[in-house]
């Protein structure tokens, strides 16, 4: 060995160097890719309001479209029909999709539950336009286009995401309640209805209204079942309904700048009905999963 | 146990007899709908391929290999949707892909504590807004914004790759489509990938920073790795969503039957092709080829949601423990 006294430096050089700053220029990334994605948000937002703003009236959440199109009117029959649809699919799809819920963490063997699991999630991901079509083949046609064809298809979009947010807060159960309840002789049904979904209740309700707010924005499998309407306000399950997402997308391929008013109206309404429930429950759900974590 | 009252022994088994009905109705009930729930898949797959089947007979496989579609000559065929779907479904998974993995890594490795729940729920958010809204936001905000100035600039700039052709004055096309899909895609990604990242074992991370890489060089050698089939499953998730997505592909697409290589040109997925014929085809057969893309749909709605499950349940030892 040589007398060379080697330099001892703090500062990284050469390989270390390079490393670092491959290391830095990473960060960098993954720190603007979520930048990007929330500032992305922020300008769809942004923008919808703006537009929004001219059109936004008392009158034009109280009142009807005009009977013949363009300017003034509001979207009042939208508002009640939606409602009217959402709300039946949700009655349709919250008792079956606690029913599974109950059934996979309940009572199936895993042999079971793989395949029925299965099964939800691939409803979970169908295209919701195969679900409009669909339902278009079972129940409009040789019928009409009716409010309730369209709720059927909206119930199977909600399906999978209600089963799925009640298996996972029934799993949170802690299984000393069951075997406390199983101990003292209580039958297992009686445990599951009167111990076990009471617990859960605040879970299931907030994972519904979270597929509200998901069934609420869904066009595609309205688009089939009940896009043909009158514009004025009806609430006959029988006939097709005029709806906030099918108004959106029909006037969105219209020319006209008045019914572009309305649209961005209509979907600032949607958008801030979306992410406020959406937003809301999933606070509530953070809640009732720490209290059942306990 | 002779001393036993028999009123009492009866009315132990009497309740037991209505607590034993009580258990296997309820169960009945709760089989039954697990049972509905697969029924509804089968009579989803049945309707629509019987739906469809007066143009499956007709066209056979050719119709997949056809480009017409002629309403006027009844010569329907699909490869120009099929290829719309593939190009506007892969030019979203290549934007889609890295950007919302950076976001995964950086929500589970890099930000601060605070901003951590906060950002990730607004990533969240942007997967909430409803598709209806997004395509009205592209085909009037974005659109006019692309076709003015980025699109043009590509076109200037590096028009001698020839997907960069001349731009559309209506800013509708196949790029938009794209980046519209890309928006409602990322944030799938990055929340399946966030998940993943944050159950990779923290003494493996650790290790690896002891050992004294750098955190880029720690989530290369062991994050990424050891999530890889697990990404793998939430891209194909991901690009399933893409695949079926109708509502806003149909707002900015444009239309076009069409296939060219310039991506700002009109186009049409079978998704939107679906959706843009919602009031009515001419003839039986037109619509009945309507469904016959409704079948196909369907079965890369299958292909891609069958493929995702197995990968994240054969492969991935984390989810797999659970």
């Amino acid at each position: 060995m040589s007398a060379a006294t080697p330099e001892f430096s703090l500062r990284p050089s050469g390989r270390l160097r390079r490393r670092r700053i491959v290391n830095r220029i990473m960060e960098s990334i993954g720190t603007g890719a979520a930048l990007l994605a929330v500032a992305v948000l922020g300008i769809v937002i942004a923008s919808v309001a703006i537009r929004a703003a001219p059109a936004l009236s008392l009158d034009f959440l109280t009142k009807p479209p005009n009977l013949f199109g363009g300017a003034g009117g509001g979207i009042s029959s939208a508002l009640i029909g939606s409602a009217v649809i959402v709300g039946m699919a949700t009655g349709m799809a919250l008792p079956v999709g606690v029913l599974i819920a109950v059934y996979l963490t309940e009572f199936a063997r895993p042999a079971v539950a793989g395949p029925v699991q299965l099964v939800l999630d691939i409803l979970n991901g169908l295209p919701t336009i195969v679900t409009g079509i669909f339902v278009y083949g079972l129940l409009v046609i040789g019928h009409t286009q009716s409010a309730y064809a369209g709720a059927f298809a909206l119930a199977i979009v909600m399906l999978p995401l209600v089963a799925r947010a009640a298996q996972e807060v029934l799993l949170l159960v802690p299984s000393a309640l069951r075997e406390a309840g199983l101990a003292l002789g209580v039958s297992r049904w009686r445990t599951v209805l009167g111990i076990i979904l009471p617990t859960t209740f605040g879970g299931i309700l907030t994972g519904a209204v979270l597929a509200v707010a998901r069934a609420a924005g869904e066009t595609a499998p309205l688009l089939f079942t009940t896009s043909i309407f009158s514009p004025g306000v009806s609430t006959d399950v029988t006939h097709a309904l005029p709806n906030i997402p099918v108004l959106i997308f029909t006037y969105s391929e219209q020319p006209d700048q008045a019914l572009h008013e309305q649209a961005w109206g209509a979907a600032l309404v949607l958008m801030v009905f979306v992410l406020v429930a959406s937003l809301g429950a999933k606070a509530l759900l953070a809640r009732s999963r720490r209290k059942l974590g306990r | 146990m002779a001393a036993v009252p028999s009123e009492y022994r009866l009315q132990a088994s009497s309740r037991r007899l209505s607590d034993r009905i009580g258990d296997v109705a309820l169960r009945g009930i709760t089989l039954a709908a697990a049972l509905a729930a697969i029924a509804l898949l089968g009579a989803i797959v049945w309707k629509v391929v019987a739906l469809a089947w007066p143009a499956m007979s007709k066209f056979g496989l050719g119709f997949l290999t056809s480009s017409t579609w002629d309403p006027v000559r009844k010569h329907f065929g699909a490869l120009s949707f099929v290829y719309g779907t593939a190009i506007s479904s892969l030019l979203a998974l290549l934007i889609a892909a890295p950007l919302a993995i950076a976001i995964g890594l950086w929500l589970s490795e890099l930000a601060p504590r605070g901003a951590r729940g906060v950002i990730g729920s607004l990533v969240e958010m942007l997967a909430a807004i409803p598709s209806v809204v997004l395509g009205l936001w592209g085909i009037l905000v974005l659109g006019p914004f692309l076709s003015h100035h980025l699109e043009p600039w590509l076109h200037a700039n590096l028009g001698f790759i020839p997907i960069f052709g001349a731009p559309e004055a209506t800013g509708t096309g196949m790029f938009t489509a794209a980046l519209i899909l890309t928006m409602m895609i990322v944030p799938i990604i990055a929340s399946i990938c966030r998940e993943l990242f944050l159950q990779v074992p923290s003494e493996l991370e650790e290790g690896a920073l002891a050992l004294g890489a750098t955190r880029w060089e720690m989530v290369r050698g062991v994050i990424l790795p050891a999530t890889r089939t697990g990404i793998a499953a939430a891209i194909i998730l991901g690009v399933g969503r893409a695949l079926g997505e109708a509502i806003a592909v149909t707002q900015v697409i444009g239309g076009g039957t069409r296939i060219t290589k310039n991506i700002f040109g009109p186009s049409d997925t079978i998704a939107s092709k679906i959706a843009a014929s919602y009031q009515g085809a001419a003839s039986g057969l037109e619509s009945a080829s309507l469904l016959y893309l409704a079948a196909i749909l369907l079965f890369i709605g299958l292909l891609t949601n069958v493929l995702a499950q197995l990968i994240a349940r054969r492969f991935d030892p984390l989810r797999g423990a659970r």
